[in-house]
């Protein structure tokens, strides 16, 4: 039997002005299982406040998926953050 | 057209740090190897092409740096693609630049090709409208005296009133 996984390990992608806040553009963080979007992004705006000026304008991309805040991350999922786009 | 181009030359979707090329996308959509032989073919073909203009919100634009994220970039390109389908008969093409463009290089080229002008004109407006509001890519702007991230919408693609803002504009309904 398994031993119960108590945390899991996100990979996280940011990217434009996220990217610059953080300084990276990739990190790996651990959120607790039965993590969601929201608990990994609360993690990174207790670490970098800047980021919080996004709250309400961010996009995440789940395993290279658009996906919801509230949408459940497992071990080893890429969870990407967006600012508003601007292609074109 | 030959035989011979490799087969990226006459992808439908792409991003790339390259240099754009119509021609290229005008191959990808008046190619049709795998139609039926009595599909009807394009009677015409309208483009759009994006370019890096030297002005931008008063600022005086030196360069412009685009970002992107790549494979949720080209998983948007083939919904914008299946929404234009779904909407008009046509087949389309939509390949965007990233990394450091000079004023007046082409960030982003569009190919629609249809048996009805109409629905042609109105699939290449349509996309463009879709690129801006949902694609993951970002301008880095260089101006004099400085450099700002251009954030323009959230991108959701859901969000079924920004698709019909799009049509609106695609139509001039």
């Amino acid at each position: 039997m398994n031993e119960p996984v108590s945390s899991i390990r996100i990979n996280v992608r940011l990217f434009a002005r996220l990217k610059d806040i953080v300084g990276t553009g990739e990190l790996a963080r651990q959120a607790p299982t039965r993590a969601t979007a929201r608990t990994v992004w609360d993690t990174l705006v207790s670490e970098f406040a800047e980021l919080r000026d996004y709250e309400a304008s961010i996009s995440v991309a789940v395993n290279e998926e658009y996906s919801r805040m509230d949408a459940p991350v497992a071990d080893g999922d890429e969870v990407a953050f967006l600012p508003p786009v601007s292609g074109g | 057209m030959s035989d011979n181009r490799p087969a990226m030359h006459t992808a439908l979707y792409a991003v790339t740090t390259d240099t754009l090329h119509l021609e290229t996308l005008i191959s990808a959509v008046t190619s049709m190897p795998d139609a039926p032989l009595d599909t009807v073919g394009p009677g015409g073909i309208t483009s759009f092409v994006g370019i890096v203009r030297n002005e931008n919100a008063g600022r005086r634009v030196l360069r412009l740096e685009y970002e992107g994220y790549e494979p949720l970039a080209l998983r948007v390109f083939e919904r914008i693609g299946a929404e234009t389908a779904d909407r008009w008969d046509v087949r389309v093409a939509l390949h965007h630049r990233l990394g450091t463009l000079q004023i007046g290089e082409a960030s982003v080229m569009i190919a629609a090709a249809s048996p009805h002008r109409a629905d042609a004109f109105a699939a290449c407006r349509y996309i463009i409208e879709r690129v801006k509001q949902i694609v993951p890519i970002w301008k880095h702007e260089f101006f004099e005296g400085g450099d700002v991230w251009i954030e323009g919408a959230t991108a959701d693609p859901d969000d079924d009133a920004a698709r019909q803002d799009a049509l609106r504009v695609a139509t001039g309904e």
